[in-house]
């Protein structure tokens, strides 16, 4: 049984759709990538799943119950739109925000020093957040999502104005926390950290769930059969007898890089047909990547 | 604790620890009382400096009856020759009064130069002690015996006592002075407290909007918790400075009264009471005022007070977090104000004019219409009001304070998500629908 379902749903706004009968299987301890261009939907689907706009139809269940108010402690959820109160303490918002999610202020308060400590923002938690940089309210807006250990995590654009270090970071504490037992729903306009950490993805395009499932299964069922070659010598090929047609060739440190495309055969017969003439060095087939089928997919 | 509990914490103990909050608190009863005890205490200071006046008296008759006291000394001179403004009586004097003819029969014949505009002071001194000369010299003209003795005692002033009487018919004191005193007090609180604290639940609205906070605690309460702790928190904090504010009057004024008379407040009374007949007249009206405060069962017009300051406020701060939903920043919120500050300002002067009236037509509805009768109510009340109005009146301010709590809601609940929008009123009759 899947950790999170969802079962046909529907929300209408004044005069536009905004989500069209979308159904998705989340699986436990998985990460699962919320993919589509601005306006898709993923916005007011994750708004659903947190029980902040109600779909016109359809359920959502967790753990195979509908989801409802008292499941609210055992999600995460860090929005697009997100902030923190200007004038206040850091330590004390984080205490705040921490007690609302059910925690108790003694234990809100130990699990906070430690997470303060683990990102190094220890120092500044009697400082108001206004004096922070954008970084630091970053990683405070992190901590009080994960703090109170949900079982499902939402986040939404999680990298969008986080700069490459905090990025990496925050990469780095989700895969942990998958690896410590959550699942993790995110959705991100960045195709890279889309394969660098997703287990499953969806792709939702104006309302409607257009390819879903396994990402290296998608990456491998929209592979047009490139592979990289690497050859010792310069790389020469008589003319009308190859199974494949080379896109490109470079030559450096007396070895041939070439990209080829099969036509039709197996990556075998490319090999073999190679092997005769030349000793390979390296070869590998290229995936198509993230971006490529998204914009194949959205612009189709 | 619960979690509308936590947020109600929060709201609360973040404003009254505010700077702007204490200062207002602490510092508004001392401006208060020093509103009343300086003009006061600065009038009791007496100008010492003794002025010199020349009398030009042309009739010889009434130059005599100036006499001079502390402040000033009347000289009867010479008439200098020629004009008084070119005369040295200019620079020897501080003002020069000319008498140039009969007062018995023109009593206009007085007139007074000076450099400087002349004072009140010695304008009153100087009719006043004329006119007394004058009109005992017209009534000896009559000639009759004992006519001054007479005069005085026909001369009478009626003091009305006001007195209420309950269903046991005992009878109290009243004043309608301190009747209405209390009333313009109660309601102008209750207005000033629905004003200064609806706009601050719309500012902390928009401040959660614009600081993009407000997903993220929707995430762990729904929206209305969060509407209500903030109404909630913010009322308490207007109930705490109303409290510290009666306490902190009681105690200045007490501190003020010692200070001044050498006693408090109360014995100041007693001491009026004992002291009976020899009052002056402003003793009497202020021993009247304190007297008028047995009539006025203060613990119904306090219960009053915090049930229409609550319901007002309830009633009104919902829409203001309404409109603060509905806008992106505070200086949008300008075009939706308005039809929540007109019904509020009409209250205010529906309540002015009530004070003359307090059981008329004006006074009577509008302390009955919902949006209204908070701030109208409170006038009438130290009047006495029948139950079934104020029952009336109470049970329409709950029923109206819970619509519009409801309807703001829903309001509340979808503005806290539009960005980047600016809402109309369609728009936002629209949302109510969601």
């Amino acid at each position: 049984m899947p950790f999170l379902e969802i079962q046909h749903v529907t929300k209408q706004y004044a005069g536009h759709l905004a989500l069209d009968e979308v159904s998705l299987d989340i699986e436990r301890h998985s990460v699962y990538g919320l993919l589509g261009p601005n306006g898709a939907g993923k916005t007011t689907l994750i708004r659903i799943i947190n029980r902040i706009t109600a779909p016109d139809s359809g359920i959502v269940l967790l753990n195979g119950k509908p989801i409802e108010q008292s499941h609210m402690h055992q999600i995460g959820y860090l929005p697009e739109e997100r902030g923190l109160y200007k004038k206040m303490k850091v330590g004390e918002q984080a205490l705040y925000l921490a007690q609302l999610k059910g925690l108790s202020k003694a234990e809100a308060t130990i699990r906070l020093k430690h997470w303060f400590e683990k990102l190094e923002i220890g120092a500044w938690w009697n400082k108001k957040v206004e004096e922070l940089s954008k970084g630091m309210q970053q990683k405070v807006q992190f901590i009080t999502t994960v703090l109170h250990e949900p079982e499902l995590l939402i986040f939404d654009e999680p990298f969008s104005g986080f700069d490459p270090v905090n990025a990496d970071l925050m990469k780095r504490e989700m895969l942990a926390l998958r690896d410590k037992g959550a699942t993790i729903i995110f959705s991100t306009h960045n195709m890279e950290s889309v394969e660098q950490l997703c287990d499953d993805i969806a792709l939702i395009n104006q309302s409607k769930v257009v390819l879903q499932g396994n990402m290296n299964r998608i990456r491998a069922e929209h592979r047009s059969h490139i592979y990289r070659i690497r050859v010792e010598g310069e790389a020469q090929f008589a003319e009308g007898e190859l199974p494949f047609n080379i896109l490109s060739q470079t030559t450096s440190d007396n070895k041939s890089d070439l990209r080829i495309q099969s036509t039709g055969l197996t990556a075998n017969d490319c090999l073999s047909a190679i092997m005769q003439q030349h000793s390979i060095v390296a070869f590998e087939e290229e995936l198509p990547s993230m971006n490529d089928i998204f914009i194949k997919i959205v612009s189709r | 604790m619960s979690k509308i509990g936590i947020i109600i914490k929060r709201e609360y103990t973040t404003r009254v620890v505010k700077k702007s909050f204490l200062i207002m608190t602490f510092l508004s009863p001392l401006i208060f009382a020093a509103m009343i005890v300086i003009p006061l205490w600065l009038s009791s200071i007496k100008d010492n400096s003794n002025k010199n006046i020349a009398v030009v008296d042309m009739t010889n008759e009434y130059g005599k009856a100036l006499q001079s006291n502390a402040t000033y000394t009347f000289s009867t001179t010479q008439a200098p020759k020629g004009d008084i403004g070119k005369s040295n009586l200019k620079s020897d004097f501080y003002a020069i009064v000319v008498i140039n003819g009969d007062l018995t029969k023109d009593n206009k014949a007085v007139t007074v130069y000076s450099e400087k505009q002349v004072e009140l002071e010695l304008k009153s001194e100087i009719s006043g002690q004329l006119s007394k000369f004058v009109e005992d010299k017209k009534l000896d003209a009559y000639k009759v015996p004992g006519i001054k003795k007479m005069m005085q005692d026909a001369r009478t002033h009626i003091e009305v006592t006001t007195k209420k009487l309950d269903e046991n018919g005992n009878e109290a004191l009243t004043s309608s002075e301190m009747a209405a005193l209390i009333g313009a007090l109660s309601t102008f609180l209750i207005y000033m407290f629905i004003f200064m604290y609806g706009a601050q639940v719309m500012r902390g609205v928009v401040e959660e909007k614009t600081n993009r906070i407000v997903e993220v605690i929707i995430s762990s309460v729904k929206p209305f918790e969060l509407m209500m702790g903030k109404i909630i928190g913010i009322a308490l904090v207007g109930l705490t400075q109303f409290l510290l504010w009666v306490l902190l009057t009681l105690i200045i004024s007490n501190v003020a009264g010692v200070a001044m008379f050498g006693t408090n407040l109360s014995n100041i009374q007693n001491a009026a009471q004992l002291s009976g007949t020899d009052m002056s007249h402003s003793q009497q009206v202020a021993l009247g005022l304190f007297q008028g405060l047995q009539g006025i069962n203060f613990i119904e017009i306090f219960c009053y007070f915090i049930f229409y300051f609550l319901g007002g406020y309830l009633l009104y701060a919902s829409l203001f977090a309404a409109i603060g939903s509905a806008v992106d920043n505070d200086t949008d919120t300008q075009q939706f104000m308005l039809p929540i500050t007109v019904p509020i300002l009409f209250a205010f002067y529906a309540a002015i004019y009530s004070i003359q009236n307090p059981d008329g037509p004006l006074a009577f509805w509008c302390s009955i219409i919902p949006f209204t009768s908070p701030i109208v109510m409170m006038v009438r009340l130290p009047f006495d009001v029948p139950l079934w109005q104020k029952a009336l009146s109470v049970s329409l301010l709950i029923i109206t304070f819970i619509g519009t709590t409801w309807l703001a809601g829903k309001i509340y609940r979808t503005g806290i998500l539009m960005y980047g929008k600016k809402p109309t009123w369609k728009e936002m009759w629209k949302w109510l629908k969601y």
